[in-house]
């Protein structure tokens, strides 16, 4: 029988030849990531308490994204215990206030095909897009991760979701995931692996492979896998990593699925999904004109380099309807350098957008700027949760990059194909 | 293990950031755990004993992987959470912090307020007044066996424990 790309990975994992779905095994981690929220504040104390230190100093990737920046006395302390605790272990691979951790992390080479990834966060099938089998923890879990470096895991059965044919013009991996929330439903996943195949997958760049396997923790999967290829090889080189096999990295052909799904992107439209969850979505002619106060460009999911390009796209040379709001929280420096440097960050200045730190922000509700009370907000981030982003009296739609623009523009929920070309005065 | 407590009931979906909100974060957990379910049912978290049972639909803690959504619920005395289905990394939570979770469909029979004791091990709800069982799924025993050691840390204590004694 041949074994699905999850199985394979996992194999490796545990020193196997083959592992069953259903069976529970140990294996050992490659790498594990934490953040300032869940990661040394929560760790260390049990370390301490266990008196055992860390596993593995190299195989630690730690990203302070969360209290970013530093406002108050408890988000300062929760800074200083980050940068202490990284020093006295001795970890090298620090990223203080660079980016969120989904985005800093494979864009400074610490991702490769093949590899069992842990993160301290529910968003971390996006190191799936690389082809490494990466999977959210809590903390108590890390802690027991970093004292061993090994964790136990009930080998997944994979659910296969193939899109065939292309997307259309400002239609985008986004799109394609609020598609599938709302198919599928929050608990589509089943916490399986779920693997994307398909030429509209193989097509996009390797961000918005990022933004699938990103939101395969709103669609309830363990892990979000997507083969590697040109495409990953390519954003490897440029990230310093070179001699990768991708060949072995697939699902054999007589693997076995325990569901597969068929969509055509020919087909598909923007998505906008309504509040209170992204499985609420719908094609954007249904929900367009309703009024928006906030347009916000921010998360992992939405705030990329190629997420970026998208909304600017849009924005250039266009003001923003009166009375809305245009946050802008660039995913990583890295991308808001990048962005500088293409004109983007100027366009969004132009617009009369605010610029954010690079932090998760509003998104995971943390930071100072949080949704007031009543206010509608346009999100390219990945969950609209009831108070999530703010006060619960708030509602979010969540839609692509390229909708988001759109909406700031016009003031209400806006499809962003009106803006082809010459099409929107 | 068994308990004996009254049973709270919630729907479908309920997500982390209605277990543990997160303008709360960064707040100590007794704090937190205060605003545990408030967007659903303001009074949740004064009225709740220690014993009690939750009850829910399907897909329960869904959302982010802050573990600090089981932990309220333990603080609040919660005793074990019955969903018929639970987010995976919700699900991996509470139990590395010794919460009980159990699979079953007894929301569809279970009422808010309803006296019941849980057998844990085998699964049994029984709800005491109306007379009436309900099987729930039991626990794996690889999984059971974290839930009686008290958890990851206790379980790891011993196996570090052994580990230096070996050394």
């Amino acid at each position: 029988m041949g074994q699905t790309l999850a199985q394979k990975i996992i194999s490796k994992a545990c020193s196997k030849d083959y592992v069953t779905p259903g069976e529970i095994e140990v294996a050992k981690i490659d790498l594990a990531m934490i953040h300032d929220s869940g990661g040394p504040r929560r760790v260390k104390p049990i370390l301490d308490h266990l008196g055992v230190g860390v596993w593995s100093s190299k195989k630690i990737v730690v990203v302070s994204d969360h209290y970013v920046p530093e406002f108050d006395s408890e988000t300062k302390a929760i800074q200083k215990l980050t940068r202490d605790w990284v020093k006295s272990n001795n970890i090298q691979a620090f990223y203080d206030q660079m980016g969120i951790c989904h985005v800093v992390v494979p864009e400074n080479g610490h991702l490769k095909p093949g590899m069992f990834v842990v993160g301290g966060d529910s968003h971390s099938p996006t190191g799936g897009a690389f082809g490494a089998y990466m999977f959210g923890i809590g903390a108590t879990e890390m802690a027991g991760v970093l004292a061993t470096g090994e964790i136990w895991i009930k080998v997944p059965e994979t659910i296969k979701i193939d899109w065939s044919g292309q997307l259309n013009e400002f239609v985008t991996a986004k799109d394609m995931m609020l598609y599938t929330c709302g198919r599928l439903g929050m608990d589509g996943g089943k916490y399986q692996a779920v693997e994307y195949t398909g030429s509209a997958i193989s097509s996009l760049s390797m961000q918005e492979r990022m933004t699938v396997s990103n939101m395969t923790a709103e669609l309830g999967g363990q892990a979000g896998l997507i083969k590697p290829d040109i495409t990953t090889k390519r954003y490897l080189e440029n990230v310093g990593i070179t001699n990768i096999e991708t060949e072995f990295w697939e699902s054999d052909e007589d693997a076995d699925f325990l569901d597969s799904f068929s969509f055509n992107a020919n087909d598909l439209v923007p998505q906008i999904a309504a509040p209170h969850s992204p499985a609420n979505s719908r094609n954007i002619t249904e929900e367009e004109k309703i009024a928006v106060d906030v347009a916000y460009i921010g998360a992992c999911t939405g705030a990329k380099m190629s997420d970026l390009r998208m909304a600017a796209n849009i924005l250039k040379g266009k003001e923003l309807a009166s009375g809305v709001r245009l946050l802008v929280a660039p995913a990583s420096k890295k991308d808001q350098n990048l962005a500088k440097d293409e004109g983007i960050m100027k366009v969004f200045e132009d617009a009369g957008a605010t610029i954010l730190p690079n932090s998760c922000g509003i998104c995971a509700g943390y930071g100072s700027e949080r949704l007031d009370a009543d206010v509608i907000c346009v999100s390219s981030t990945a969950r609209n949760f009831q108070g999530r982003m703010g006060a619960l009296s708030s509602g979010v739609y969540l839609g692509s990059p390229y909708t988001v623009a759109a909406s700031a523009i016009t003031g209400c929920i806006t499809d962003p194909r009106h803006f082809i070309e010459g099409k929107y005065e | 293990m068994s308990n004996t407590g009254l049973v709270w009931c919630f729907g479908n979906d309920i997500d982390t950031d209605i277990l543990a909100p997160g303008r709360f974060m960064s707040s100590k957990l007794e704090v937190l755990a205060s605003h545990c379910l408030e967007a659903l049912d303001p009074l949740f978290a004064s009225n709740v004993k220690p014993g009690d049972i939750l009850i829910a639909g399907k897909n329960f803690g869904v959302g982010s992987s802050r573990e600090q959504a089981a932990q309220a619920l333990k603080y609040l005395g919660i005793k074990a959470v019955i969903a018929k289905s639970f987010a995976g990394i919700f699900y991996r939570n509470a139990i590395n912090l010794g919460l009980p979770v159990l699979i079953g469909n007894a929301s569809d029979v279970v009422q808010s307020g309803n006296r019941a004791n849980l057998k844990i091990e085998t699964g049994l709800l029984e709800l005491i007044e109306e007379a009436k069982i309900i099987k729930c799924e039991p626990m794996p025993k690889f999984l059971l066996k974290l839930i009686e050691a008290g958890g990851l840390v206790p379980h790891l204590e011993k196996r570090f424990a052994k580990e230096k004694i070996i050394q």
